[in-house]
């Protein structure tokens, strides 16, 4: 019995690591390249120049005061590292996350004079990839005076686009609406010119 | 926000059910019919297969050969893992240049995935090629989901079978399980599957990283990798293991809300069609209806405490002034808010899955707690996929020992006496599982060189270590991941835990059925407790909550709880 049982063992091992582990990623690697070569290549965003600026999938790092920013990142040292996705970890009783949304609070204070006092609670959490690239309606809303102001333009205009670029809830009841942060910045650079002095 | 999240929940719950019963049929055709009814290329691929590795079908195992099948197919996979891991460097399909992965670590790994608990103590991004992804890894992610399958198969057979009615009295052929589970269900499915989740923007390439000119900042660097291939099956084996550190909140993985809920679907799928497929075997579906009922109903309670606990406030912020109406947003991702984390959460935990769509170790205390339950109570709401049906079916006869010790009377099931030797096995079955986590994680919360990982302090600090060693021994790869167990004395006990919590309690299973399969039926009578009815579904559900109450409400009580009062009185740490 163990002898014939061994034998099964080694030769099943042999078929399906070569079948599973080799032929099947190959198989299905392959066909999503033909089939859908963006999305199988990160859904990267090229520049007129053809240079990558980003993935609409990834989050990025935005601090200047007339660009919409995202969530606080927990990847990597500075945020937004995607060679190192993670979260906080952060427990609910945590001091250490209390002190750090706290200074989080008073920075979005300093920078949004103008906005209501209750900061909409995704701006001072850390996702859970720490590459979140998206922001509910509500948190891109709530910092539209700041980039109005910064722009020289009307909230209006600005509110406009993230209307704009708002996605529903997929198939009405999964998910949350939501706006992509890399896309209302592009919008903003594009139709209102690109700002390169202040704060960068 | 609170009414989106139960037409979600509800949706998900709706379209699980409405899987079992053609799922299931198929599944019974695939593993019980002597020709498979189905595509002609398919059965040519398993004859192919079949003679490949020398397995003649119509040979049955007794119980010692097909545990015997099962432990060297693992301790082959578990070793060639290993090799694959630890020789990296010298193999292709490596355009980062990862280095050779460490011993302690490549053991951690190798045993995590074949057990189908893909337990991570490393980051993927960081640590492993593109080879040992596929090779190391995802080769597992569909053989342990058929190990899970067959054994619960072996059971279910051993338990249905009749001697009377010309049944043979053996188990089925490991071999031949293992090889119709890949071709019939485990990777057509997720072939098709994962062209979907492409579409969506799961990554499918072998290239390398790419580099990112950011509008502003410092230029970013995006991995890449054959994610898809591996997505499908992490959730359809209730695998779980992530291609990326943040697993299922890596929007390369789980891009948007509808492969979200596929994902979820795809976890429950083939465990709930297990159940129908049981019914089948026992000639009377109303065994199997009873099963999934318990499940189901100890998933829907579980579901609406979680939720409820994500939509308040997190207790560290909530005297801040932040507006709190999206839940406690801390680890999880906009995306999915807190409705679709707290889905995903439950369905993780309760199936054995561990794959994670938001990070559990910030979860609210009672959600970490009812988490932590969900794997406690022995990965039975559905569970691993095969294991949930096996451990449920073990439950199922404790519940009829139970019922018989209440009426004095020897207790049946399906007809066969349960004796002495069966609950003996049962037993230590049931007694492994709380062994294996209670006593582990009480050395661990005295040994500084296991205490120095921790990454909260306080009651939370024993939360992490208890859903450590729950985890590993559910063999369900979840973690509080402010815990870091990238070292030695981690990675080896928690590779021991996973090897036990599966292969230790697998055999007790195997031999009971073994047991089983050769015993006489006897004709119902007007003192049979009939188990196809909802008083047995509630015998059962109590006979579970009691066993797991009394063996982890203390341990539960000095973490989960007691952080729940401490946040209460506003106390932090």
């Amino acid at each position: 019995m163990l002898q014939r049982n061994c034998m099964y063992a080694i030769r099943s091992t042999v078929v399906t690591l070569l079948l599973l582990g080799l032929v099947y990623p190959l198989v299905v690697t392959l066909s999503a390249q033909i089939l859908f070569p963006v999305q199988a290549g990160g859904s990267l965003v090229v520049s007129d120049q053809g240079l990558a600026i980003g993935s609409l999938l990834i989050g990025q790092r935005f601090s200047s005061p007339h660009y919409f920013q995202g969530r606080p990142s927990a990847a990597g040292e500075t945020g937004y590292d995607a060679r190192a996705s993670a979260g906080s970890n952060l427990g609910p009783t945590s001091l250490t996350l209390r002190s750090r949304v706290m200074k989080s609070l008073a920075q979005l204070a300093r920078d949004n004079p103008d906005q209501p006092a209750l900061v909409p609670v995704e701006l001072v959490t850390a996702s859970g990839s720490g590459l979140d690239p998206h922001l509910s309606p509500q948190a891109a809303l709530w910092q539209v005076p700041r980039i109005a102001k910064s722009r020289g333009l009307s909230q209006e205009r600005v509110r406009a686009v993230v209307f704009e670029l708002t996605e529903s809830r997929d198939l009405y009841v999964l998910g949350e609406p939501r706006v992509n942060v890399l896309l209302l910045n592009l919008a903003l650079d594009r139709r209102f010119g690109r700002k390169v002095d202040a704060g960068s | 926000m609170m009414n989106v999240a139960i037409l979600q929940a509800l949706l998900f719950v709706v379209v699980v059910t409405a899987l079992t019963k053609p799922l299931g049929v198929y599944l019974y055709a695939v593993f019980e019919t002597k020709t498979p009814p189905l595509p002609r290329s398919l059965g040519r691929l398993e004859r192919i297969l079949l003679r490949l590795c020398g397995v003649d079908p119509l040979q049955e195992q007794s119980w010692q050969a097909y545990a015997l099948s099962v432990l060297l197919f693992g301790a082959l996979g578990v070793l060639v893992s290993y090799a694959i891991l630890r020789l990296q460097p010298h193999l292709p399909l490596n355009p980062q240049g990862m280095g050779s992965v460490r011993p302690d670590l490549a053991w951690n790994t190798a045993v995590s995935f074949a057990t189908n608990t893909n337990w991570q103590s490393y980051s993927g991004e960081s640590t492993l090629s593109h080879l040992s992804q596929m090779m190391a890894l995802g080769w597992h992610n569909f053989t342990s989901a058929a190990v899970g399958i067959g054994v619960a198969l072996a059971l279910a057979r051993g338990l249905t079978r009749r001697k009377e009615s010309g049944d043979s009295p053996t188990l089925g052929n490991f071999w031949v399980d293992l090889i119709r589970a890949l071709v019939y269900v485990l990777v057509p499915s997720s072939l098709a599957v994962a062209l979907l989740f492409v579409s969506q923007g799961v990554l499918a390439n072998f290239s390398s990283a790419v580099e990112i000119h950011p509008l502003e900042g410092v230029a970013q660097i995006l991995p890449m990798g054959p994610v898809a291939s591996q997505e499908v099956i992490k959730q359809l084996g209730t695998n779980g293991g992530g291609f990326f550190g943040a697993n299922s909140a890596h929007p390369f993985e789980n891009p948007t809300p509808l492969t979200n809920f596929l994902q979820l679907v795809l976890v429950f799928s083939i465990p709930a069609a297990l159940t129908y497929t049981y019914g089948k075997l026992a000639r009377d579906q109303k065994q199997g209806w009873v099963l999934f009922a318990v499940m189901m109903l100890l998933f829907v309670g579980s579901l609406c405490a979680i939720t409820v606990a994500e939509h308040a406030p997190s207790a560290a912020l909530s005297q801040l002034p932040i507006d709190h109406s999206a839940g406690n947003l801390e680890g999880k991702e906009v995306r999915f808010g807190a409705a679709g984390s707290a889905l995903f959460a439950t369905v993780t935990t309760a199936a054995s899955c561990g794959a994670v769509n938001a990070m559990h170790d910030s979860f609210s205390p009672l959600g970490g707690l009812w988490m932590l339950v969900n794997i406690q109570l022995g990965e039975v709401i559905f569970g691993g996929v095969g294991a949930g049906l096996y451990g449920m079916l073990i439950f199922a006869l404790l519940a009829v020992f139970v019922a018989g010790l209440m009426v004095g009377r020897t207790p049946e099931y399906l007809g066969k006496k349960i004796e002495a030797k069966e609950m003996t096995l049962a037993m230590l079955y049931v007694l492994i599982f709380p062994l294996c986590i209670l006593g582990l994680s009480a050395w661990a919360s005295v040994s500084p060189s296991l205490l120095s990982a921790l990454g909260n302090a306080g009651p939370h600090g024993l939360t992490e270590i208890l859903y450590a060693y729950s985890s590993g021994a559910g063999n369900n790869g979840s973690a509080f991941a402010g815990l870091g167990t990238n070292t030695m004395p981690w990675n080896i006990t928690l590779g021991i835990t996973m090897f036990l919590g599966r292969y230790f309690m697998l055999i007790p299973v195997l031999a009971i059925a073994g047991s089983m399969v050769g015993k006489k039926t006897v004709a119902e009578s007007a003192g049979t407790f009939p188990t196809g009815t909802v008083l047995f579904a509630g015998l059962l559900v109590f006979v579970i909550l009691i066993l797991g109450a009394l063996t982890f409400f203390p341990a539960l009580s000095l973490g989960p709880i007691l952080e729940h009062l401490s946040a209460h009185s506003g106390k932090g740490f």
